[in-house]
């Protein structure tokens, strides 16, 4: 055993860490899951319609930014377009962590990647990192990846759930500020972040440019926000 | 909306939702980046999830609302704070929605 490394928990305690991770992702996720809910069936959504978007689309902002669209009238070609950009960051979410899973068997690889929210990127990455000083790279750090991914999830229903039942006696709950939770949760996740010069310029980059294009369709102006922000940042650090 | 469209929606949306996580997830795996596109990846959530929330806080109702008296904006602000200071989420997240919907409530009732 190579002394330079500290022992790796196993894949129980791994677990149990990732579904605690995500405890304060998942307060922020409860007050939004119910309005998702609810505006999805005050959109004239069906119940089971709306309890198999979280089951198998399973994206909070997409989901919310569909019901939106679906009040409005919009096609399904249309929202399908959007849900894809609106979705793209899990992409680049996806690339960052595949290098830590890439011995994974597809059984691991399908389920893992289905659950990969901002939530369970957020908790896992600084566990990934810290895994590297670890004997063997912490062969067990897909379990942390399971627990955060099962406990966002199995949240994630029944705040749909719940969602629906209130939705049906309050219509005017989108007007009730519910995704103030959403803002909060992502304020959480930054501001630690933002630890270097060259982090500060990124979000000051991507926020600014986002208000500036927050009028083109399809949400595509996040995306090149997103873009500029990250290229900013990126050059910032290597003039220093 | 009719239950086949429904179903339709679904699909779509469960396909390019899952397809943006999973086959860069495998490629990833199977691929070598360079080192500057790894050192990019690291602003990666910064800039999206900024992105993301920026238009949400100063625009809440798609106008322009930069003043005191929007609840988004001053509960952010104590968010962001709360966060700087102690770099814990849950007690960020409690924090910020407290005042958020004092200050929410407050401004219904007037």
């Amino acid at each position: 055993m190579n002394t330079n490394f500290i022992d790796a928990p196993p894949a129980k305690t791994e677990f149990w860490r990732g579904v605690r991770a995500t405890i304060p992702m998942i307060v922020g996720a409860i007050p939004f899951g119910i309005l998702f809910g609810a505006l999805a069936i005050n959109a004239g959504l069906s119940v089971w319609a709306t309890l198999g978007f979280s089951l198998l689309v399973y994206a909070g902002s997409a989901q919310f930014v569909a019901a939106g669209l679906l009040a409005t009238g919009a096609g399904i070609g249309v929202i399908v377009l959007t849900t894809f950009f609106v979705n793209l960051r899990h992409a680049l979410y996806a690339v960052s962590v595949g290098p830590y899973l890439k011995h994974l068997p597809q059984r691991w690889l399908v389920p893992l990647g289905f659950w990969l929210t901002d939530e369970t990127f957020a908790a896992v990455v600084s566990r990934f990192r810290e895994s590297e000083k670890e004997e063997g790279r912490g062969p067990n750090k897909h379990w942390f990846q399971l627990g955060s991914s099962l406990a966002m999830y199995s949240n994630w229903q029944v705040c749909t759930v719940l969602g629906v039942v209130a939705g049906a006696q309050f219509e005017q709950m989108g007007q009730w500020g519910l995704e103030f939770a959403i803002i909060v949760t992502f304020i959480g996740i930054v501001v630690p972040l933002i630890t270097r010069m060259p982090m500060l310029v990124c979000a000051l980059v991507a926020g600014s440019f986002a208000l500036l294009f927050r009028d083109i369709p399809h949400q595509l102006g996040l995306i090149v926000a997103s873009v500029l922000g990250i290229a900013a940042g990126f050059l910032c650090e290597r003039k220093s | 909306m009719s239950g086949f469209n429904e179903a339709l929606l679904i699909a779509g949306m469960f396909i390019v939702t899952f397809g943006v996580r999973y086959i860069p997830l495998l490629l990833s795996g199977r691929v070598v980046f360079p080192a500057a596109l790894e050192r990019a990846l690291r602003f990666v959530p910064v800039a999206v999830l900024t992105a993301l929330i920026m238009p949400m806080i100063l625009l809440p109702a798609g106008q322009w609302q930069v003043s005191i008296n929007n609840p988004y904006l001053v509960a952010s602000l104590v968010a962001v704070a709360v966060a700087a200071w102690r770099k814990n989420l849950l007690l960020t997240i409690v924090v910020g929605l407290v005042v958020f919907f004092i200050l929410f409530g407050w401004g219904l009732s007037r």
